[in-house]
């Protein structure tokens, strides 16, 4: 059944990709055969089509193969890639933690104390609304003058994002149960803390795994930001920079960067789905 | 001892009022008395709204009263409450859908810190009792509704509650069923020697399971009058016994007459 599911997952990706492939390509083709306009008129195409802005699937597909020149050695970009990311995958991974940790502990908070509710709530809302490109300094000039590696400073950023969806859905999830399941931990005189464990976390399970699964998602986007904020020399961020960089000359390299970041994102997103499938398995097994 | 002390509810002037002082008001209960032996079981029955529900949450300690005291087996509500002599029922099963039922039967033995293999062989032994002996490995959601009620009254007894509340349990089963499981219930009761409240609406129901039927007026609830119950031991046959449909024309006149509003 669940072999099932991921075929049918595994072809619907395929088919997406297949269909944005042809998209792109069928764009730039009308794109060449008309000039820039749309088919019959005179007005122009909303992006244009040339290969500079829009360079060939294959070719972006070629360039994820070929080689580049990193310092002394010479690796394919693919190898090239997947080392940077496997640092901006540690740093996303510190930070989503975090983000976890501190996420379900401001819910816990305010689950427990209302004044904590209606006192964090409105700020843990407003946080989102910093822009990360400011944020991102002060957090790693703290995090360097503490004398934290730069990593930490990143992950930290990371965590800045992934904390809130988990807060905001744990809190929710932790207050899903019915008035009938808490009044019946109350008839056995059952402690707080024996509320939360063998009620209220279980319940939230439902709420925290879509949370997750953003906040896995944000986790890459923050430690991407992060590193690109403070210039750091790996990760998938520095790539990107330097690519982003020579883009006019060499866009396919930009592309690939950005199809690695993408990836790494579809991982951490098939981790956190697969900690979802080994932990409802048994709830979901009888679902149906 | 005290004068109290071999009775297992006293209900003495209590008052329920909901809502915070303003126009909007509820007062719920005006000066209910009530006793209640240990090993007895009385059924509250009333028309909707009456406060039936709300009284059996203050004998619970899941609400307190306005005026008056609740005393259980000698101590004041919220000292039972928290000596864990409680087993309560309500109108839906509330399964943890993420525990088997054999789990869920075992949630308050885990609060009240069983060991693993007191707690399993427990489990075993309730689920006998609610002759669900396949099933202890099962989901709640794999279960009919009245099997799920049976597994919400396993899980209430599997700790020999002194007390025994129960709110409609038997609400949502279908007829045959509802009277299989008043059998079990009876049975139950017998073999554990428990004190239960029992609300229902039902006339049938409250004359074949009480020792005693208390019929409750409403806005604000009162007792009307108490109904006392003589059939033995109850049977199949005991549901067309005459006597059993004098006991229950009785309940039925005096629920009329509250209804009636006199
Ligand atoms: N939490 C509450 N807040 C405010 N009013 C309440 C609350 N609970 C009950 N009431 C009111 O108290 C009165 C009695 O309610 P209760 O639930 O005890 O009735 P009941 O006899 O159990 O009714 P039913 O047979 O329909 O279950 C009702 O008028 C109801 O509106
Ligand atoms: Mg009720």
């Amino acid at each position: 059944m669940a072999n099932k599911r991921m075929l049918r997952t595994a072809v619907t990706m395929a088919v997406a990709v297949v269909v944005l492939v042809a998209l792109w390509e069928g764009y730039k083709w009308v794109g060449d055969q008309t000039g820039g306009t749309w088919p019959g008129t005179t007005v122009d195409l909303p992006v244009t089509s040339n290969d500079i802005t829009m360079p060939h699937v294959g070719d972006i597909a070629g360039e994820l193969f070929d080689d580049i020149r990193a310092g002394r050695q010479t690796m394919p970009m693919t190898l090239y890639l997947a080392k940077k990311a496997a640092v901006t995958f540690l740093e996303a991974t510190i930070g989503f933690t975090l983000g976890v940790v501190v996420g379900m502990g401001l819910a816990v908070l305010m689950l427990r104390w209302r004044f904590a509710e209606r006192g964090l709530l409105p700020w843990i809302n407003v946080s989102q609304t910093v822009p990360l490109i400011a944020l991102a300094p002060i957090v790693v000039t703290w995090a360097r003058l503490q004398g934290y590696p730069d990593m930490f400073g990143i992950a930290l950023i990371s965590t800045y994002l992934t904390f809130f969806p988990v807060a905001v859905s744990g809190l929710r999830g932790l207050q899903s149960p019915d008035v009938d399941h808490v009044e019946l931990m109350r008839s056995y005189a059952a402690p707080w803390w024996a509320t939360l464990v063998k009620l209220r976390l279980p319940a939230a399970r439902a709420y925290l795994f879509p949370a997750f699964k953003l906040a896995a998602t944000l986790s890459v986007v923050g430690a991407i930001v992060g590193e690109i904020s403070i210039g750091t020399k790996t990760g998938l961020g520095r790539a990107i920079l330097d690519f982003a960089q020579r883009y006019a000359v060499w866009p396919e390299r930009l592309y690939a960067s950005v199809i690695a970041a993408s990836a790494l994102g579809l991982f951490v997103f098939g981790l956190v789905n697969g900690a979802e499938w080994l932990v409802m398995r048994r709830s979901r097994q009888v679902a149906g | 001892m005290n004068a109290t002390s071999d009775i297992a509810v006293v209900v003495d002037g209590v008052h329920k009022v909901f809502g915070g002082g303003g126009a909007d008001d509820v007062t719920a209960l005006a000066g209910i008395d009530l006793a209640v032996a240990p090993g007895e079981f009385v059924s509250l029955i009333g028309p909707s709204g009456c406060g039936k529900s709300t009284l059996l949450r203050l004998i619970g300690d899941l609400l307190e009263p306005t005026a008056g005291t609740v005393t259980v087996f000698a101590k004041p509500a919220h000292q039972a409450r928290l000596d864990q002599d409680y087993g309560m029922v309500f109108q839906h099963p509330g399964l943890f859908d993420w525990r088997s039922v054999a789990a869920n039967i075992e949630l308050p033995l885990e609060l009240h810190d069983w060991s693993k293999a007191d707690r399993s062989a427990r489990s075993a032994a309730m689920l006998e009792l609610v002759r669900l002996e396949e099933f202890g490995g099962h989901y709640p959601r794999q279960l009919s509704g009245g099997m799920q009620q049976r597994v919400s009254i396993a899980r209430a007894l599997s700790f020999e509650p002194r007390l025994l509340l129960m709110d409609e349990p038997f609400g949502a089963l279908d007829e045959m069923t509802r009277e299989h499981m008043q059998g079990e219930l009876l049975r139950i009761w017998r073999e554990t020697e428990t004190t239960v409240v029992f609300v229902t609406h039902s006339i049938p129901e409250a004359t074949f399971l009480s020792n005693r039927v208390v019929v409750l007026s409403p806005r604000p609830g009162r007792i009307s009058s108490v109904v006392e119950v003589d059939l033995g031991d109850r049977t199949d046959d005991t549901r067309e016994d005459p006597e059993f449909f004098r006991v229950a024309t009785e309940v039925r006149e005096a629920l009329r007459a509250v209804e009636a509003g006199e």
